[in-house]
């Protein structure tokens, strides 16, 4: 009996990727809606969408920085 | 991971002496010696109808003034702080390229040392900037006690704030280049790894999956291209929007 060997913090990473994953879709679904309502504005929404998604990045980021600490 | 630990040319940077030189060190030197060229090509000949070269570096110079500075702080208030956006976005972006440039391969940026510096510059600037504005009572007044907030959720908010400032915004911003850097590495030499051994070492049938993770490589090389800019553009855009909370007009 010798199944799977390995990190567990593998699977750790995975699990971290799936929040922002969600976060990132959400922002960037929302900006494309609100461009297509309102093109004239479409500058100003990309700007916020990038200041969203660097938030949301960070969180999927740590995960990857703690899988390389405790393993 | 070793590629992040090279072997020291001269001095040992791994274990713990402080003038270490090894291969990042060495990448990072030549980065800034050809922008530093870049930029002295491209302005020496300053014309009014600007030539070809020119042109290329007066878009960039353009694009961080216009489209990050001014946008997030205005006009006016702008102006001290763009030479110090700009030379964040150039660096980065500059520091970053050099992880999908041919013999060099690996970001200046993929260590903690280069984006530590830069947050930390980021950090003493706003914190400088809001003191100047408001002076340090006030300044700290608005900053860790936002206004319209029932009292008894200062005793949580205020410490959330105080986290926030001083912490979190220089220690994001550290992380967020650095790990951004280092996956794509990571992405980058795993996928030409795989190819390599698959192309060399794989028995038969295998050897057919080599030009997958090839194109792979290729595609991953063309997203780091992406990733470095969008990370340039994302450093300078948050160092703009600290700066401008910290000007902030009270409310």
């Amino acid at each position: 009996m010798n199944g799977i060997t390995g990190s567990i913090a593998t699977i750790g990473y995975g699990l971290a990727t799936i929040g922002p994953g969600i976060g990132l879709g959400i922002v960037i679904g929302q900006t494309q809606i609100a461009t297509a309502r309102q093109p004239e504005v479409a500058g100003r929404l990309f700007t916020n969408m990038m200041i969203g998604a660097a938030l949301i990045e960070v969180l999927g980021l740590l995960g990857l920085v703690a899988g390389l600490m405790f393993t | 991971m070793g590629d992040f630990f090279p072997a020291g040319i001269f001095g040992d940077v791994s274990t713990g002496s402080w003038f270490g030189f090894d291969r990042i060190m060495m990448v990072r030197l030549i980065v800034v010696v050809l922008l530093l060229l870049l930029l002295w090509l491209g302005t020496r000949k300053a014309t009014l109808i600007p030539g070809r070269g020119q042109n290329i570096v007066e878009m960039g110079l353009d694009f961080v003034r216009v489209q990050i500075a001014e946008q997030i702080l205005g006009k006016e208030r702008a102006k001290p702080y763009i030479a110090m956006l700009t030379t964040i976005f150039f660096a980065v972006l500059a520091m970053n390229l050099a992880g999908v440039i041919p013999f060099l391969n690996i970001a200046g940026t993929s260590r903690v040392g280069l984006p530590l510096v830069l947050a930390l510059w980021v950090l003493v600037t706003y914190l400088a900037a809001g003191v100047k504005k408001h002076g340090v009572g006030k300044y700290l007044m608005t900053q860790l006690f936002p206004p319209g907030v029932p009292w008894p959720a200062y005793v949580l908010i205020t410490p959330i704030e105080a986290l926030q400032v001083f912490i979190l915004r220089p220690a994001t911003l550290t992380v967020r280049l650095l790990a951004n850097m280092m996956a794509g590495h990571l992405m980058l030499a795993l996928t030409f790894a795989a190819t390599h051994f698959l192309l060399l070492e794989g028995g038969g049938l295998v050897k057919l999956a080599a030009p997958l993770t090839f194109a792979g490589g290729i595609f991953v090389t063309l997203f780091e291209v992406f990733v470095a800019v969008l990370q340039a553009y994302i450093f300078a855009l948050l160092a703009s929007i600290y700066l401008n909370f910290a000007l902030e007009e009270e409310h």
